[in-house]
């Protein structure tokens, strides 16, 4: 099978069978990660610009080095340093981009829909690496990677995502994509932090994290951006970590064998507890060597050739 | 110069008719509505078969954005008010956000030179409540009113201040006129871009809470019934406005509010895709919205339709949706989109939704016209409610051309737009001249 898209936008409305794709092509690509010589030449003489208008270094350099393990020719622009502050608009930096005959085009951008519009107007193929707070779907093909390459499935187990669901790409994207996979989604945050009409995405909606935490079999925390306590979202960080953070003992409410993950970049102490973060039960580190595979599997599906790759 | 519009079904609200009739025109003036059977042709009579046609009171938008002076890449005086003539609208009053903002005698006499010496259709300016619209300090009203403002609006904007508000709606009353609020808390609908809801959270969109308006609609009503003034409500566009206007209605307050296409056209979904001609204040609501607001016209709560025409040009909505800013050009969609929503599914008659076209604003705001009555200025649109049209922009008028409805075909267009018995517009096409 391959891949049926132009793009990818997004998790919600993709298949289950697309899904799959993604998620079984990255596990042969893991493995060109551990090797020593981690070179393969399937998307030789293909270019991926990577766009990116939010500062990043995991998502911008995961993308990066997924390119490079498969011999394309990668190049970023971030968009401090280009015609963006000259007052270019998108359409007209992918245009541009386009006519120097780019092949994938990732972008990062932090307002919502930025990839569809860019994506109307180029013959690149685009890949959403995050906007505003609509998805971020490589991260959630990443983080159920993780999950279904330590719990063997993704059909059935209990996942609760935990922190600001309001304000979360990550969220969306985990939502759409594990309800697609048979998953049973929670979130759970303070009620200031969890948006309108939740509930209709399929999930159940907590703001009690015990109630939240019983039964699950994953924990998927929520970086929380600071600032958004200033804007009067929740009265402290304190009070936050307190009432929110994730800790060795609200985990007992878990089952046995847990799984916590975190997106990163983490605020030890706030919204997850240092001893949580560092222990067996989380995949934090594993998450981001995943990232890289699932990334190369989408260059791959996009635009690679077989040459090199195990199956 | 005369003009004789021959067998058509006349619809003249403020007159009780709804009848076939000819409408005889001389000087620009209404001389008869009957039959003509004592009218010869003759060379000076200019005879319009409107046979099948619906023949009503020029349409009379109370609320459009024509952007002259200061925005004259979106629109000016002479594209919008043609706009207005393709739209069947042979006057429309002017919202006074433009650059500078019309909040002075200046910038009414301005206005009315402009559009005397190069509208298509009538323009009746409204002047801002305060100086700048900044929500500071009341603007000349009592000029602006005696020189011929008809309204007065910081529309656009909201005017947060209470304490100022009240003042103006006082004010407002003293010169004669009536206060039309655009109704925002401002905190509640900060950097927000379509309707909160479901979709807001799909699309990972900053959402304008229903509460947003529905606070500054409550909030006028009680300082508009504590005055003792009227009040108009811009574009109502939530469940929760119609409900507070209603109760305000039944006892007694003297509150108006007015609908436009897109909200009864349009819900919130239509965000799904990012297309940002679908980015308008207030923002696409949910289905129930929707269908209160129709309920609140058959009611007769709300009497009034309005078309918030608001172009903009290509490249600022060709952006992201964040960026893009605020409105869609209506004015040469409005009738058939009303059509569609109203009369294809019964909730208004055709004599219902004609009066809220014509007199019940012109009523409202003291204007000339909005009846065919004999001696008035002969103000006239035909309809042709069988002709099906797919919207495109090819003799598109206004340089706006931001409209969600491209490809969409609608029944029921305007066919002939008469001006003080001077035809602007017919067959779809506008008069040179």
């Amino acid at each position: 099978m391959s891949w049926r898209h132009k793009d990818l936008l997004g998790l919600r409305g993709l298949e289950k069978k697309d899904i799959e794709l993604i998620l079984d092509t990255a596990a042969p690509m893991k493995d060109i990660i551990g090797r020593d010589i981690k070179k393969v030449p399937t998307m030789r003489g293909k270019s991926v610009v990577c766009l990116f208008y939010e500062a990043s270094t995991r998502t911008r350099t995961s993308f990066e080095l997924a390119g490079k393990y498969m011999s394309a020719d990668t190049v970023n622009i971030a968009a401090s340093s280009s015609s963006v502050v000259k007052g270019e608009s998108l359409i007209d930096t992918g245009k541009t981009i386009d006519a120097m005959g780019t092949d994938i085009i990732i972008i990062r951008h932090g307002a919502s829909g930025a990839p569809h519009l860019l994506a109307k107007h180029v013959k690149a193929r685009v890949v959403n690496a995050g906007d505003g707070a609509h998805e971020h779907p490589t991260q959630a093909l990443l983080d159920m990677f993780t999950i279904r390459e330590r719990k063997g499935t993704l059909q059935g187990l209990t996942v609760t995502i935990l922190g600001d669901i309001f304000h979360s790409r990550v969220a969306r994207s985990n939502i759409w994509g594990l309800r697609t996979m048979g998953a049973d989604v929670r979130v759970c945050g303070p009620s200031t932090l969890l948006p309108p009409d939740i509930a209709e995405l399929g999930v159940k909606a907590y703001t009690r994290i015990d109630e939240a935490l019983e039964g699950a079999d994953v924990v998927n925390v929520l970086r929380l951006q600071l600032e958004r306590q200033q804007k009067g979202l929740f009265p402290t960080i304190r009070e936050y970590a307190r009432t929110f953070g994730l800790n060795q003992e609200r985990l007992k409410r878990c089952k046995e064998d847990v799984l916590v993950l975190h997106p990163g970049p983490m605020n030890r102490g706030v919204e997850i507890a240092d001893d949580v973060a560092d222990a067996d039960f989380a995949a934090i580190e594993e998450q981001v060597t995943n990232g890289v595979a699932v990334r190369m599997a989408i260059l791959y599906l996009m635009g690679g050739t077989s040459s090199g790759i195990a199956h | 110069m005369e003009l004789l519009i021959k067998g058509g079904r006349v619809v003249d609200p403020a007159n009780g008719v709804d009848q076939i009739a000819d409408i005889y025109i001389e000087n620009g003036v209404i001389k008869a509505v009957g039959n003509s059977s004592g009218v010869s042709a003759s060379e000076q009579v200019q005879v319009i078969d409107a046979t099948g046609k619906l023949v009503i009171p020029g349409l009379i938008d109370i609320h459009c954005h024509l952007r002259e002076p200061g925005g004259e890449a979106k629109e000016t005086i002479v594209s919008g008010t043609r706009a207005a003539a393709r739209g069947g609208f042979t006057a429309v009053c002017a919202m006074p956000n433009t650059s500078p903002v019309c909040d002075s005698q200046t910038g009414i006499e301005f206005l009315k030179a402009r559009a005397q010496a190069t509208g298509a259709v009538r323009v009746y300016p409204i002047g801002a409540i305060t100086k700048g619209s900044s929500g500071q300090e009341l603007a000349e009203m009592a000029d602006m009113a005696a020189c011929g403002a008809v309204a007065f609006s910081d529309d656009g904007k909201p005017v947060p201040r209470s304490d100022i508000m009240r003042l103006a709606m006082s004010y407002a009353q003293m010169v004669g006129k009536v206060i039309i609020s655009h109704c925002e808390d401002p905190e509640l609908a900060k950097d927000g871009a379509m309707h909160e809801g479901y979709w807001s959270t799909v699309l990972g969109l900053r959402g304008i809470p229903s509460a947003a308006e529905e606070i500054m609609v409550a909030r006028e009503i009680l300082l508009a019934e504590s005055v003792g003034a009227p009040v108009h409500i811009a574009h109502v566009s939530t469940a929760g406005s119609v409900e507070l206007i209603r109760q305000a209605r039944q006892r007694g307050v003297d509150v108006t509010g007015e609908v436009c296409p897109h909200h009864l056209a349009l819900t919130d979904a239509a965000v799904e895709g990012y297309d940002t001609s679908t980015k308008v204040n207030p923002p696409l609501r949910a289905d129930k919205d929707r269908e209160a607001l129709k309920q609140g016209l058959k009611e007769g709560v709300l009497t009034i339709l309005a078309t918030d025409h608001a172009p903009h040009t290509a490249e600022e909505k060709a952006r992201e949706y964040n960026y893009a800013p605020f409105g869609i050009s209506g004015l040469e969609t409005a009738w058939p989109l009303y059509w569609k929503e109203l009369i294809e599914t019964g909730c208004l008659t055709v004599n219902e939704m004609v009066a809220m076209l014509t007199v019940n604003p012109a009523r409202r705001l003291g204007l000339d016209g909005g009846t065919l009555t004999v001696g008035s200025p002969a103000d006239v649109t035909i309809i042709d409610t069988e002709r099906e049209e797919t919207v495109t922009l090819e003799g598109w008028q206004s340089k706006g051309r931001n409209t969600p409805y491209v490809g969409w075909t609608l029944r029921s267009w305007p066919v002939a737009t008469i001006v003080g018995g001077q035809v602007v517009m017919t067959n779809r096409q506008l008069v040179q001249g």
